[in-house]
C-alpha cells in the first residue's frame, strides 16, 4: 500500500459550529493579556552578561597607573580586520628601557570582537570589555585612541608584577 | 431646496448653518481621532496578547505614538511608481476614504443627538460601504502592480459576497422593527421586552436574531477586510495587496478609511444588535436634560469601542483562512443559513415570538 490512511477525528457539532471553538481561543488570547511580560525595556534594562562576553577591546593600565602595552605591535598583527593601528615611541626611561605606544587606535567599525588581541597579548594590556554600546555620528568618531581605550579599559590589577625591581629602587632612594 | 433639519432642541439657540458646520466638524474630526486611538490599541492589545508591552514610549503609555506616525506619514516621500494610471492612482485612497466616513455620519448617537436621520438609513449605510470596494478596486487596477490588482480582485469578491449575507442579517432587524431608520430600530428595541423584563435588543431575540447576529459580525469582518478574512491583504501571498504601491499619505487614507469601516461597523452593530445608546435604564437617568444625551451617547460608544475591541482581539486569535474557504463559507454556509433565518424571523413575526410589548 503506497499510501498510510489517516484517521480523522470526528468533529462533535460544537467543533463544527466553530463559534465555540473561537470563543475558547479568544479566552486563551484574553488570559495572556494579564500574563507577565517577556518584554525587556532596553534602555532601563539590560542583560547580566556572562564572564566570557567580548564587548569593545580595550586597554588597560597597571597598579600604579602605568600604561601596560609596550607597543610590541603583536595585536595589530594578529588582527584579523586589521582595526588596529600602533605607532611606537621611545618610553622616558623609568628604570628599564621599554617601548610604548605613542598612537594606538582600534576603528570600531572594523572591530569584529573575536578577542585575538587580547590572547596574544604578552603584556596582558589589551582586554575585552563588557562595553558594548558602540554609538558614534562619523566615522572618524568610531576610531577610538589611546585615550579613550584606557578610558574604558581603566584599571587592572597585575598578577605578576613587572615593575616591581624598579617601583622598589625608587622606594629605596626617596627613603634617603 | 429645504433639507430635514435633525437640530436637538437643546441647540436651538444655534442657527442651522452652525449646527451643519458642528456636525461636519464631528464627521471630519472623531474618525480620525478614533482611528489614531485604535491604531494604539491595536498595538498594545496585540503586544499583550502575545506577551510583550507595545509601544509605550511617546506619551503617556504611548499613547502619542500614532501622532508620531502620522508626522512620518505626512514627512515621507510620496512614491508614485511609473506606469501606474495617475489619475485613477491619485483618485483611489479618497474614493475608500469618503464613503466611510459619509456612513459615520448616519449613526444615531443618542436620542436628541444624531447628524442625520434619514427614513432609508440602513439602506444608505449598505449603500456607501458597498462603495468602499471601489476605492479598493481602483487602487489596485491603478496601481499597474499584479499583487495590487490580485489584491483589488480579491477584495471586490469578497465584499459583493457578504455584502449579500450581511444584508439578509440586517434584513432580519428590519424585519422585527419595521423601520430602516436607524434611530426607531433602537427606539423599538428600548420599547419592547422579552420575558417581561429583557430589553428586546435584537441580539436576544432568539434564535433568529442572535444567529442573525452571529452572520452580521462575521461578514462584517469580511466587509472591513479584517483578519481573519484579510484576503485583499493577505501580507504572505500578496505583499500588502491593493496598497502595495501605495506610500505616505495616499496609504495613510487607505488605512484611515479602512478603520473608519471598522468603525461604522462597530457603530452598526450596536445600533441594531445591541439597542444603541440604551442599557438597562440607564439611558433615561437624566430625563430631559442635557446630561441624558451625554450618557446615551456615552453608553452608545462604550459598546461601539467593545466591538472595536472585539475586533481587534479576534484578529490576534484566529489564523487566516484561505480564500476558497472564504468563499465556501461564504456562498454554501452563510448565505443558505442567512436565507433560512430569514424565514424563520419571518416566522417569528407572525406569530409574534419575541419582543412583543
Amino acid at each position: 500500500m503506497s499510501y498510510v490512511p489517516v484517521d480523522r477525528p470526528r468533529l462533535s457539532l460544537a467543533d463544527r459550529l466553530v463559534f465555540p471553538a473561537i470563543l475558547k481561543g479568544m479566552l486563551i488570547t484574553a488570559s495572556h493579556v494579564f500574563d507577565k511580560k517577556v518584554t525587556m525595556e532596553y534602555p532601563e534594562e539590560k542583560w547580566t552578561l556572562p564572564e566570557y562576553y567580548r564587548g569593545v577591546p580595550a586597554l588597560v593600565k597597571d597598579d600604579a597607573g602605568r600604561e601596560k602595552c609596550v607597543a610590541c605591535s603583536l595585536c595589530e598583527f594578529v588582527c584579523p580586520p586589521r582595526a588596529i593601528t600602533i605607532v611606537p615611541e621611545e618610553r622616558p626611561g623609568e628604570g628599564r628601557e621599554e617601548k610604548q605606544p605613542e598612537v594606538f587606535d582600534i576603528d570600531m567599525l572594523r572591530c569584529i570582537f573575536c578577542g585575538y588581541c587580547e590572547e596574544v597579548c604578552p603584556e596582558e594590556a589589551i582586554f575585552m570589555s563588557k562595553e558594548y554600546e558602540l554609538v558614534g555620528a562619523s566615522r572618524e568618531e568610531m576610531v577610538f585612541p589611546k585615550e579613550k581605550l584606557y578610558e574604558i579599559g581603566g584599571v587592572r590589577p597585575d598578577r605578576f608584577k613587572k615593575w616591581k625591581n624598579a617601583d622598589d629602587e625608587a622606594a629605596a632612594e626617596k627613603g634617603h | 431646496m429645504n433639507w430635514p433639519s435633525w437640530q436637538p432642541e437643546a441647540l436651538d439657540w444655534l442657527p442651522y448653518r452652525a449646527w451643519q458646520a458642528l456636525c461636519i466638524f464631528l464627521v471630519l474630526q472623531i474618525p480620525p481621532i478614533l482611528v489614531s486611538f485604535l491604531v494604539w490599541l491595536e498595538r498594545r492589545l496585540s503586544a499583550w496578547i502575545q506577551d510583550r508591552l507595545g509601544p509605550n514610549r511617546v506619551g503617556p503609555f504611548g499613547l502619542l505614538q500614532s501622532v508620531a506616525d502620522l508626522m512620518k506619514f505626512m514627512f515621507k516621500e510620496d512614491v508614485v511608481p511609473g506606469q501606474v494610471n495617475r489619475v485613477l492612482f491619485t483618485m483611489a485612497p479618497a474614493l475608500a476614504l469618503i464613503p466611510s466616513f459619509m456612513a459615520f455620519s448616519l449613526l444615531p448617537f443618542a436620542e436628541r443627538f444624531r447628524m442625520t436621520d434619514l427614513d432609508s438609513g440602513l439602506l444608505m449605510l449598505f449603500a456607501l460601504s458597498s462603495l468602499a470596494v471601489y476605492g479598493i478596486q481602483i487602487g489596485g487596477w491603478a496601481s499597474n502592480s499584479k499583487y495590487a490588482l490580485l489584491g483589488g480582485i480579491r477584495a471586490s469578491a469578497q465584499i459583493i459576497s457578504y455584502e449579500l449575507t450581511m444584508g439578509l442579517a440586517a434584513a432580519v432587524v428590519v424585519l422585527f422593527t419595521g423601520t430602516l431608520r436607524l434611530s426607531a430600530i433602537v427606539e423599538w428595541q428600548a420599547e419592547h421586552r422579552l420575558l417581561g423584563f429583557l430589553p428586546a435588543w435584537t441580539v436576544f431575540v432568539f434564535p433568529a436574531g442572535t444567529l442573525a447576529f452571529l452572520v452580521f459580525i462575521t461578514s462584517a469582518f469580511a466587509e472591513t477586510n479584517r483578519l481573519p478574512f484579510d484576503m485583499p491583504e493577505a501580507e504572505s501571498e500578496l505583499c500588502a495587496g491593493y496598497h502595495t504601491e501605495y506610500s505616505s499619505m495616499k496609504f495613510a487614507l487607505f488605512f484611515l478609511g479602512e478603520y473608519t469601516a471598522m468603525i461604522v461597523m462597530s457603530g452598526l452593530m450596536t445600533t441594531l444588535f445591541f439597542g444603541g445608546w440604551t442599557l438597562f435604564g440607564l439611558e433615561n437617568a437624566f430625563e430631559g436634560t442635557i446630561a441624558q444625551t451625554l450618557v446615551q451617547t456615552g453608553i452608545w460608544w462604550a459598546k461601539t469601542m467593545g466591538f472595536l475591541v472585539v475586533y481587534i482581539w479576534i484578529r490576534w486569535t484566529l489564523p487566516r483562512f484561505r480564500y476558497d474557504q472564504l468563499m465556501r463559507l461564504g456562498w454554501k454556509v452563510f448565505l443558505p443559513v442567512s436565507l433560512a433565518n430569514l424565514l424563520l424571523a419571518a416566522w417569528m413575526r407572525t406569530w409574534e415570538i419575541g419582543g412583543r410589548s
